[in-house]
């Protein structure tokens, strides 16, 4: 029997199912975030993230990343199933705390760096990417 | 894995002190292990998981990359060069092979 009870529960269900895949993404997301910092609070700015703001293709996006003093950067791709994307620390011979790669972006996201700073602080930056064409596709 | 290529590029000359940028690529399908082939079975995963760069003995850096970088990984970055020597490069491979490529800068 169809009531205005369980029809509406089960339309709160199905929001609830739709609502589940997210939640999982940003704890990934969160996950790899804590791996990094090991916990250490995140201050915004300081941080540039250069990208394009409309990327056609997904499969590879260029993206700058310059935290001037950092030890130690990472690249998220917040939208992305894995989002941790690289994660690079700076040697003796490095020059500065720059580097430019190339992304696979899924998805319209935000392209999100830590920066590790000698002090333990830990720096963020972020920029939005829209995505005309994923990039994960199979 | 066949068909993989390291290419560089590094200043043509630099002086004592200079902070110089670099290029390297290397061709790699960088394979996420989330695609499936004409037949339906998943590709296996196959990427480059690490990148390291040092210049005269010393580090520059050290990459761990995820599946998310695009495929023929690039990176860019700056070096500061003190004196002559040697520039190491190392890629890792999923399946264990270990690419490698030396060049040297002469300072004037």
């Amino acid at each position: 029997m169809i009531t205005r009870r369980t029809t509406l529960s089960a339309g709160l269900g199905a929001a609830a199912l739709a609502v589940l895949p997210l939640k999982v993404a940003a704890s990934a997301v969160d996950e790899a975030i804590t791996r990094f910092t090991g916990g250490a609070a995140i201050s915004d700015g300081g941080i540039t993230v250069i990208a394009p703001e409309i990327a056609e293709n997904g499969e590879s996006v260029p993206v700058e990343i310059d935290a001037p003093g950092a030890s130690e950067i990472m690249i998220l791709a917040t939208g992305n199933p894995t989002p941790a994307v690289v994660r690079v620390r700076f040697g003796e011979a490095s020059g500065t705390s720059r580097l430019a790669t190339r992304l696979r972006l899924g998805e319209t996201q935000d392209v999100v760096a830590l920066a590790k700073m000698p002090d333990g602080s830990v720096l963020r930056g972020a920029t939005e990417v829209r995505v005309t064409i994923g990039g994960c596709g199979g | 894995m066949s068909n993989v290529r390291p290419r560089i590029r590094l200043p043509r000359s630099a002086k004592a002190g200079d902070v110089v940028q670099v290029r390297t690529l290397i061709s790699h399908p960088m394979e996420t292990g989330n695609r499936r082939d004409t037949d339906g079975s998943v590709i296996p995963r196959q990427i480059i998981n690490r990148f390291t760069c040092e210049y005269a003995g010393k580090i520059v850096l050290e990459a761990e990359l995820e599946i998310s970088v695009a495929a023929n990984p690039y990176f860019e970055f700056d070096v500061k060069v003190e004196e002559s020597g040697d520039f190491v490069f190392t890629w890792h491979d999923d399946d264990g092979s270990v690419y490698s490529e030396t060049e040297r800068l002469e300072l004037s």
